[in-house]
């Protein structure tokens, strides 16, 4: 196991091994993911896309190998240590995620709470209609997440989630089950956070027209493994028979 | 799994092979409880670790009060129908059946003398702790194992905080007061139906009763009982979150999580009940 020695490294998940039960999920994987890029990861269901995730933010560890985020091996760290990996490193969820028994407000005032116990009430409330602005869902504070539609979930979901300003936005198959064009504004947000924050995303998704959009290179998890990565004309003109066979279902 | 070796005849010799087998099924036929048993290890360690971490959470800033406070409202002042119900009737049960065979022996007038020390040692906390227990430790299972299969509480950890300070501690504490409370409630409650029973069918007047229970009853009588309830509290809370925490299985997990929860604080409370009560016989 080694830390990335390119300075524009700032993820490497270096040879990883998991297993659940019997059923093994990686056998070596090994991705770098560059400072300031979006990276697709692609792969059919149940292939261990969201696994990788988790296990950059410590809530699943791998059975061997490393997952190194700026310099620092994750899988060594405490829960003390993750709790800093975790301010920097931002995660929304697949199915959002919101805690229901709060309001859509304390739910992006949860992370500012805990990370920044020194704001006050006024700087909480503000920075939390700022975010909503961000996503385009202003003046939604008092509504409960039940109250909301899937897209608006996703949306408030990444409002909580970029709310201590991460530089990591790790997004969990974020346009699976919404419509055309709620998935067309998940995917200008994803475009526009890394344009805006300058921020670094690692987007898990079988959408293929969604990881076109977003984009700068992808990476085909098959076989227990990264098999390709590179970027989106790349991947295109890639023979590869797993990258093919998961492009050409596309087309049919 | 291989084919039933027939049974050796009594003064047949087993062969080394036949012996193998033999053992093989044996094996075979226990090994299921053993992965139980190791399960059940399993999960008692697990409860034991979640309490630990849960009771040093409560010191640590910030102050799980607040949080707390909700719990209580939430677990234990919308289980006050319940637990005085139950009381009421168990109250009312207890006379009947004590005044009825002790008008045999023409005693009937110590009546409460019984009845308070069968409530206030036994019954008051036992009952409580199973009616309430059940309402409190299924609810807090499906409330946090819905929260689990919802990545609610992935969500918690993600965002820098410990979910066992922020889901269990509240819920531990509340249960360690409110059960308490409640139980000193049913006290009151199931005394108090004693009274009316005895007074309608004995003609034994109200002064006399609560005169002779409460001359009877000491302190130690009622702070056992209380100290039992607390002792249920905690039970009812910790097989609770750790239900919930370890729910697997989608909606159905949540389903066999919170029937699980109900079947294990019951044995749970039962169990403890006679450890503690012979403890405090032994005071």
């Amino acid at each position: 196991m080694s830390a990335p020695t390119a300075s524009d490294v700032i993820i490497r998940y270096d040879e990883l091994w998991k297993a659940f039960g019997q059923k093994k999920i990686y056998e070596g994987l090994t991705l770098d993911v560059k400072k300031g890029e979006t990276i697709t990861v692609i792969g059919g269901s149940g292939t261990g896309k969201s696994v990788m995730l988790k296990c950059l933010i410590g809530l699943l560890f791998p059975d061997r190998g490393g997952v190194w985020f700026e310099g620092v091996d994750v899988t060594t760290l405490d829960e003390n240590h993750l709790r800093e990996v975790r301010k920097k490193v931002a995660m929304v969820f697949q199915g959002a995620a919101l805690f229901d028994s709060l309001t859509v407000a304390e739910n992006i005032a949860y992370p500012l709470r805990e990370h920044l116990p020194e704001l006050s009430e006024d700087e909480i409330a503000a920075r939390v209609a700022k975010n909503l602005e961000l996503i385009n869902l202003p003046g939604i504070e008092a509504m409960k997440p039940s109250d909301l539609s899937g897209g608006m979930k996703k949306r408030v979901g990444l409002a909580r989630a970029i709310a201590i300003e991460p530089e990591v936005i790790l997004w969990d198959e974020p346009t699976t089950g919404l419509d055309p064009i709620s998935t067309r504004i998940i995917d200008d947000l994803i475009v526009s956070m890394s344009q805006r924050l300058g921020c670094t995303s690692i987007v898990v998704t079988h959408d293929m027209d969604s990881a076109f959009r977003v984009s700068d290179r992808i990476a085909m998890l098959s076989q227990r493994k990264i098999v390709a990565v590179g970027t989106v004309d790349e991947m295109q003109a890639s023979d590869h028979p797993d990258v093919r066979a998961f492009f050409d279902a596309r087309k049919d | 799994m291989a084919a039933r070796a027939p049974r050796p005849h009594p003064l047949h010799e087993p062969s080394e092979t036949e012996l193998r087998l033999m053992v093989q099924q044996e094996l075979e036929a226990i090994l299921p409880w053993s992965a139980r048993l190791r399960e059940a290890i399993v999960a008692l360690g697990g409860m034991v670790v979640m309490f630990a971490r849960a009771v040093t959470r409560a010191f640590s800033r910030p102050s799980s009060l607040g949080a707390t406070a909700w719990q209580v409202e939430a677990l234990g002042v919308r289980s006050l129908s319940i637990a005085t119900l139950t009381a009421l009737f168990a109250g009312l049960v207890l006379s009947l059946q004590f005044a009825f065979f002790m008008a045999r022996f023409g005693v009937q007038h110590t009546v409460g003398k019984v009845v308070v020390l069968t409530l206030f040692r036994e019954l008051g906390p036992v009952l409580t702790a199973l009616t309430v227990g059940a309402r409190i430790g299924s609810g807090i299972t499906a409330e946090l194992g819905s929260m689990q299969v919802t990545e609610q509480i992935d969500a918690i950890r993600a965002l820098g905080a410990d979910p066992v300070k922020k889901l269990v501690t509240p819920r531990l504490l509340a249960c360690m007061v409110v059960m308490p409370a409640l139980t000193a409630l049913a006290d009151v409650f199931g005394l108090s139906a004693g009274s009316v029973v005895v007074y309608t069918q004995y003609e034994i007047p109200f002064e006399q009763y609560f005169r002779s229970a409460i001359e009877t009853a000491t302190l130690m009588d009622f702070g056992s009982g209380i100290a039992k309830s607390v002792v249920f509290g905690g039970i009812i809370a910790v097989v609770g979150c750790y239900k919930g925490f370890n729910v697997s299985g989608g909606t159905e997990g949540v389903g066999r999580g919170t029937t699980e929860t109900v079947a294990i604080t019951s044995v749970a409370v039962c169990l403890s009940d006679f450890l503690l009560t012979k403890l405090f016989l032994a005071l």
